[in-house]
């Protein structure tokens, strides 16, 4: 697929949301910026025709995980505005470098050659997201059902029991 | 029959959540694991062409699940962990809610279990990887106390990774073959793996496979998870789920996926005697009973992942190399599941498991000290228990191939794995008992049954050796 300006922007708005989620002070920030990183890899995924990952992805990474992560933070104490400046003042003494190295390895990897010198099959050619779920990968999506169960069981025991005791 | 394996625990796990009585629920879905469990087990045993045959269900559902020797192996380990889990649970977990909740989590697992075991496509594999991971996050955190909820974290943090890293080898993977499933992804990599991208992938699933396995360098989630988590649930981790999430799946893909690969091969003999060494040595220093068994736990799947790598090398010796990985992964999740019994037993008991406040309890629960003794020697290799059998088979696997410097590392951590054993021993139920443990009394039946049953298929395995290497090991090794 050829990288027009959409989609520069994505990647853009990828890297800029990956590292905000890892830099970002507060808990309940990283994890919203973890679902957005993960919303905007699944418009990614649906652009490059992979509906079933883009599908996966936006329900698993983007809900069913900062979920679970947003639970545990409701566990946790709130922190004073003061120690949050200072925490926050910390954690970009201690990962300045890590926006610069992205930079560096954008433009490193913009001027790598793989050579891609095999043939290519390409992936099973059915666009249509029902057959691919209905009749092509119908365990994954018994396995899908699975994980969120296991999801929802993760907020019961971690944040409904607490509650109730 | 194969989708029962994945669909009768799941019809169990809905139905168990609808709006009923939650007590009757509760022993009903207890009943039920346990029940299946059991059922999975003696299928296995017994009759595994009733599984494998097509039946009614397969004409509505077809999950395009296989069932390889190797996986049946792992599917009796399934069955009978995960039964000794259940009944350990059934003592420990405490309070109608915390069971109820308990037994649905573990259920989870047994569907993401059976469904990586049977699956013959990479993302399907990565699929029920990711169930089980889920759920022994849930279960790690259980208590939600500091410590559990310390291991959860470490474990799903590095669980992360794993899937990042395995997700891009599957991505690589589909650019290869333009499908997922095992055949087609073998066929790609044995016309095109020499390229730099599909050694990359092979590199990458593997070293998604070391973290969710605990294996060194990646190990440092897994004393934490195992030490932290419920009794119960340490029994479960430390018997099956590293061995189907991290093991099992190497296995399959270097035996059955990847194409005969020198490098990978290397990186699994490495990789399983750094375990061995790290495991080992790391064990000496415990004064915890269950983080001891946690770095038992890294230097005896060492023993297996090395004999994976030799089992790359091919001829005889390969095969039984091959024989010895998937014997001694059996043994391990046996006799491992035992020891955490035993802890667990002590845990009930005692309230602890830190040896440095234990000592004497032998006098005091004399099958519980009996059965930990059986474990503890087949762990460290004893004739003639079942552990004793898979090593010398891996050892005469590596020293027929050459393999002579790897043979004797094996053979000398072995004898280290019995030093910190017997020390766990002394510490914990010899010598004199203290005066604060003078009203213990052993553990009522439903820790002593799960401890007994294990400890009498280790010895089982051990003394009936020549009856399973002709009919159950041979074939596995396709020897």
């Amino acid at each position: 697929m050829k990288l027009d300006a959409l989609n520069y922007i994505l990647v853009a708005a990828l890297v800029v949301s990956a590292l905000g989620t890892v830099m970002a002070a507060r808990l309940l920030m990283a994890a919203l910026g973890l679902a957005i990183t993960s919303a905007v890899l699944s418009i990614i995924l649906f652009r490059f025709d992979a509906p079933l990952a883009a599908v996966f992805e936006l329900s698993v990474c983007a809900g069913l995980i900062p979920a679970i992560f947003i639970s545990a933070i409701g566990m946790t104490r709130r922190m004073s505005d003061e120690d949050l400046a200072e925490r926050q003042k910390r954690r970009f003494r201690k990962l300045w470098f890590l926006p610069v190295l992205t930079i560096l390895i954008g433009v490193a990897l913009t001027r790598v050659h793989v050579a891609l010198d095999f043939p290519m099959p390409g992936a099973t050619a059915v666009k249509d997201v029902r057959e691919v779920l209905w009749n092509l990968r119908h365990v994954d999506l018994v396995g899908q059902v699975v994980i969120l169960m296991g999801g929802a069981f993760a907020v019961v025991v971690l944040v409904k029991e607490l509650k109730h005791e | 029959m194969l989708p029962l394996l994945i669909l009768v625990p799941l019809a169990a796990l809905l139905l168990c959540n609808l709006p009923f009585n939650r007590q009757i629920r509760c022993t009903a879905v207890f009943l039920f694991a346990g029940a299946w469990s059991l059922i999975q087990s003696a299928m296995v045993l017994f009759r595994t062409d009733v599984l494998v045959a097509p039946s009614a269900i397969n004409k509505f559902i077809s999950f395009g699940l296989h069932l390889t020797d190797v996986g049946r192996v792992l599917l009796l380990t399934i069955g009978v962990v995960t039964f000794a889990a259940v009944m350990v649970g059934n003592r420990m977990v405490t309070g109608e809610r915390a069971r109820f909740n308990f037994i649905n989590v573990l259920l989870v697992s047994l569907v993401g279990m059976n469904g990586a075991v049977t699956v013959t496509d990479l993302f399907s594999l990565y699929v029920f990887l990711e169930v089980t991971s889920v759920s022994s996050f849930v279960l790690i955190a259980f208590n939600r106390d500091r410590n559990g909820l310390e291991g959860a974290f470490k474990y799903l943090v590095m669980s992360a990774v794993a899937t990042v890293m395995m997700l891009t080898a599957v991505g690589l993977m589909l650019m290869f073959a333009g499908d997922t499933s095992f055949s087609a992804v073998h066929k790609a990599l044995t016309v095109n793996g020499g390229h730099m991208l599909a050694k990359l992938a092979m590199i990458l699933f593997v070293s998604g496979l070391f973290i969710k396995g605990g294996l060194v360098p990646f190990h440092g989630w897994l004393p934490a998870a195992y030490s932290a988590a419920p009794a119960p649930v340490s029994v479960l981790l430390g018997g099956v789920v590293t061995k189907v999430s991290g093991i099992y799946a190497l296995v399959q893909l270097s035996q059955n996926v990847f194409p005969p690969n020198a490098v990978v091969n290397h990186i699994l003999m490495v990789v399983g005697t750094a375990s061995i060494i790290v495991g080992a040595l790391a064990a000496l220093g415990q004064t915890d009973m269950k983080r001891l068994l946690a770095y038992s736990s890294i230097s005896q799947v060492g023993y297996i992942i090395l004999a994976l790598g030799a089992a790359g090398q091919g001829g005889t010796p390969g095969k039984l190399a091959l024989a010895g990985a998937v014997f001694h992964l059996f043994n391990h999740a046996i006799f491992k599941s035992l020891l955490f019994c035993n802890s667990a037993a002590v845990e009930d008991i005692v309230g602890t498991t830190d040896m440095l406040r234990l000592g004497g309890l032998g006098a005091r629960m004399p099958l519980t000290s009996a059965t930990s003794v059986v474990g503890l020697l087949s762990t460290a290799g004893i004739p003639p228990l079942s552990g004793f059998w898979s090593k010398l088979l891996i050892i005469v696997a590596l020293w027929q191939s050459g393999l002579y410097a790897y043979a004797v590392l094996a053979v000398l951590f072995s004898v280290v794995t019995l030093a910190y054993l017997l020390t766990m021993q002394r510490k914990v139920f010899f010598g004199t008992l203290r005066e604060e443990l003078s009203r213990v009394t052993e553990v009522g039946m439903s820790l002593l049954l799960p401890q007994v049953i294990l400890a009498i298929v280790t010895i089982a395995l051990g003394v009936l050796f020549p009856l399973l290497f002709n009919t159950f090991l041979l074939p596995v090794g396709k020897l």
